[in-house]
């Protein structure tokens, strides 16, 4: 019987191991394009120039911005890796609905210059992620858009680092992403920038007295928030009453870490996590007429497409994020009203960090074509293209006006330079603070 | 203290009900049916699919849930299981995983990934007492791993093939020798199993409400954990188990840590076995010769 049990744990003890890993994908992306499809995309993409160039104000103003003397030919074959299976899909398939409208727009600007998109599922795990790039070498993608998650971003950006592949990543917002690897580029915030432009946020304008913190301690993009914001929240004088954590594998009950928090008199809780555990914490709160405010990070975003979720729930809920669906200006309502047509739904930030990432790419190339008097991608390798995008992406008179920021600048460390903006959920939408 | 108390006992006994699928199907056909968690996330989208999108009221979505979950099991049984009936134990324990598996992926192609908010199935306002309060969730988890174990505990004992499933579980030839049909006992055995396991979805998703194909995957292990603990096979075990690794599991992330909750709830079993090999409630069985 001993030795029965025994066997039963270690069996335990594999299937945990097995299961960790989620389910598997559906099937990965054929990525058996060769060469001499080129052509053949660029005639799709000339065909699908009527239609694209009839709806679009917004892709002219964004290539004025960028275009001038200096003229960019050729195709260039940009891969973006995401989840667009698993747990994190949400992300992944916004990202790349978002690079795809940003693609066709640019598409549509001028038949000299194409891009040509090859999207690959990293199922939001480290291996597969690197499957993945390596796919898209093979495939011939000159550029990375990705990955969208952090803890695939890591290990990508360190494979990308040695083979001088460029990359610049809409949402992997974790310093491991870029440190000491100066081909990686951030779209969005760096953790620290959110912890810290949490707690200022918080502060500045006396959102709460006393605040409570529950983090998810085995991700690394949760824990990175959380310690930046705790450092900056020192340093403010904030009153942090209660830290509490959790894991992948414990995320449903969260009585303990909301007793602990209610018990503490905490007014605010800071939730530095996606939004499948929050949207939880939020139902158990309610169930326990545990009456918080809720302050949360980027991963937040989507919470209110969570299908069946009760948004009353998250009425109050306030994030911090670099683009709201209902801003007014030309290039956020074009993009919106896209996005709606081919997804039929509101795009997350996830959506507009896509979209940028595929302008922010196109306009390094017009500027480097500008100032060398024309530039033509085709048959450029990866690595000679890296160094250029590089020389671009840290020069400081470089910017790109995006529909998550005006003015983006990089720092040669990889990190964006924009303003954060905090938006609030009201009546099941965002809306400005 | 005391809602810690509550919290755990509700948490638990979300545990005990999936354990006493395992435990069932364990004590009667000798295998650990891995998939079981599946069914359990298959029970919740079923549930999930009837009241959302057929719009039917709570009582039948879960009839059906029951109702879809028990063929599954009886399907399940029949094509994965039943070629293997001669089979050493290993070559079983392995398809169940992949049976897992399967369902997984299955429930992923289906359904999609993206996370599912579940509706609440128990509209029902919370029961206070001074100044602690039962959600009502809870309240009818308990009271239905209540039932569920008193409902099997008879039909098991005093029911005739209750006493078939017994005979079966301590001898297969000899059974088969008096008379009794194994086959359709240890399908039996699998379309209950499976129809609590659509009860116990129905529940846990009801208590955590979000949906993934992977819901049932970390729950499953809990309750075969629970199931071990509290004497696997046994049917008042499951549940002692289940609720006590619950309270152990709030009671550790209350008063010790929250990050070493896991840690501490498998210490536990570990040292539990070690003084008391076959569990809380386990029989002891000479092996014979």
């Amino acid at each position: 019987m001993k030795k029965k049990l025994l066997a039963m744990l270690l069996a335990t003890a594999m299937v945990c191991s097995v299961t960790a890993c989620g389910g598997d994908s559906a099937g990965t992306a054929d990525n058996s394009a060769d060469a001499g499809e080129t052509t053949e995309t660029t005639d799709d993409a000339a065909t699908t120039d009527d239609a694209a160039a009839a709806d679009d104000g917004a892709a002219d103003d964004a290539a004025a911005d960028a275009t001038g003397s200096g003229s960019l030919t050729g195709t260039l074959k940009l891969g973006v890796i995401g989840p667009l299976t698993g747990a994190a899909a949400l992300y992944g398939n916004a990202v790349d609905s978002g690079s795809a409208i940003a693609v066709e727009e640019i598409n549509a600007i001028s038949s000299d210059f194409q891009i040509e998109l090859n999207s690959q599922d990293d199922e939001h795990d480290a291996e597969k992620s690197v499957n993945a790039y390596n796919n898209l070498k093979d495939w011939g993608a000159q550029a990375i858009i990705g990955c969208v998650t952090t803890t695939p971003c890591v290990a990508v950006a360190s494979e990308a680092n040695a083979d001088r592949m460029f990359m610049l990543t809409p949402s992997a917002s974790a310093t491991d992403v870029t440190k000491g690897k100066d081909n990686v580029y951030q779209l969005c915030f760096s953790d620290p920038n959110q912890g810290s432009a949490s707690a200022q946020y918080i502060s500045d304008n006396g959102l709460a007295e006393k605040v409570a913190v529950i983090y998810n301690n085995s991700d690394a993009y949760s824990t990175g928030i959380y310690q930046t914001f705790q450092t900056a929240a020192e340093s403010l004088g904030m009153d942090v009453v209660s830290v509490t954590t959790f894991t992948d594998d414990t995320a449903n009950d969260f009585s303990v870490q909301l007793t602990e928090a209610q018990n503490a008199g905490a007014d605010l809780i800071f939730l530095p996590i996606y939004y499948t555990p929050a949207s939880l914490i939020m139902q158990q709160a309610a169930s326990m007429s545990y009456d918080v405010k809720f302050f949360g990070v980027d991963g937040m975003d989507g919470i209110l497409s969570l299908e069946g979720f009760d948004t009353s729930l998250a009425e109050g809920v306030m994030l911090l994020t670099p683009f709201s669906a209902d801003a007014t200006d030309d290039k956020t309502v074009s993009f919106v009203g896209k996005y709606q047509t081919a997804n039929g739904e509101i795009p997350s930030q996830f959506a507009a960090d896509g979209y940028d990432c595929a302008y922010a790419m196109y306009a390094a190339l017009t500027y480097y074509a500008d100032k060398n008097g024309g530039f033509n991608v085709d048959g450029v390798s990866y690595q000679d293209l890296c160094e250029i995008l590089i020389s671009v992406f840290s020069d400081p008179s470089f910017s790109v006006d995006g529909i998550t920021g005006e003015g983006m600048t990089w720092t040669a460390a990889g990190e964006v330079n924009k303003a954060p903006k905090a938006v609030v959920i009201k009546d099941g939408a965002y809306a400005g603070l | 203290m005391l809602n810690y108390l509550i919290n755990g006992i509700s948490l638990g006994s979300v545990y005990a009900i999936i354990a006493l699928g395992y435990t069932m199907v364990y004590g009667i056909a000798k295998m650990l049916n891995f998939a079981h968690g599946d069914v359990i996330m298959v029970g919740g989208y079923i549930s999930f699919c009837a009241t959302s999108y057929l719009g039917l009221p709570v009582i039948p979505s879960v009839l059906l849930s029951i109702f879809v979950c028990t063929v599954l099991g009886i399907v399940i049984e029949r094509l994965a299981y039943k070629p293997l009936r001669a089979a050493t134990s290993l070559a079983v324990l392995i398809t169940a995983i992949g049976v897992s598996y399967f369902l997984q992926n299955a429930a992923l192609l289906i359904w999609s990934s993206n996370p599912k908010a579940y509706p609440n199935m128990v509209a029902l306002p919370p029961l206070v007492i001074g100044n602690t309060q039962i959600s009502a969730v809870s309240l009818v988890t308990i009271i239905a791993c209540i039932v569920i174990m008193v409902a099997l505990t008879l039909f098991t004992n005093k029911t005739k093939m209750g006493k078939a499933m017994r005979a079966v579980s301590e001898d297969k030839d000899a059974a088969q020798l008096m008379g009794i049909n194994v086959n359709a006992t240890i399908s039996l055995t699998f379309a209950i199993g499976s129809g609590l396991a659509a009860v116990a979805g129905v529940l846990l998703c009801s208590a955590y409400p979000t949906l993934m194909p992977t819901t049932g995957a970390m729950p499953g292990i809990k309750a075969f954990t629970a199931a071990v603990f509290g004497g696997i096979g046994s049917i008042p075990g499951a549940m002692l188990g289940g609720i006590l690794l619950g309270i152990i599991e709030i009671f550790g992330k209350a008063y010790i840590s929250t990050q070493l909750s896991d840690a501490i709830v498998f210490s536990v079993l570990i040292l539990i076995l070690l003084v008391k090999p076959t569990g809380l409630l386990g029989r002891k069985i000479s092996e014979k010769v």
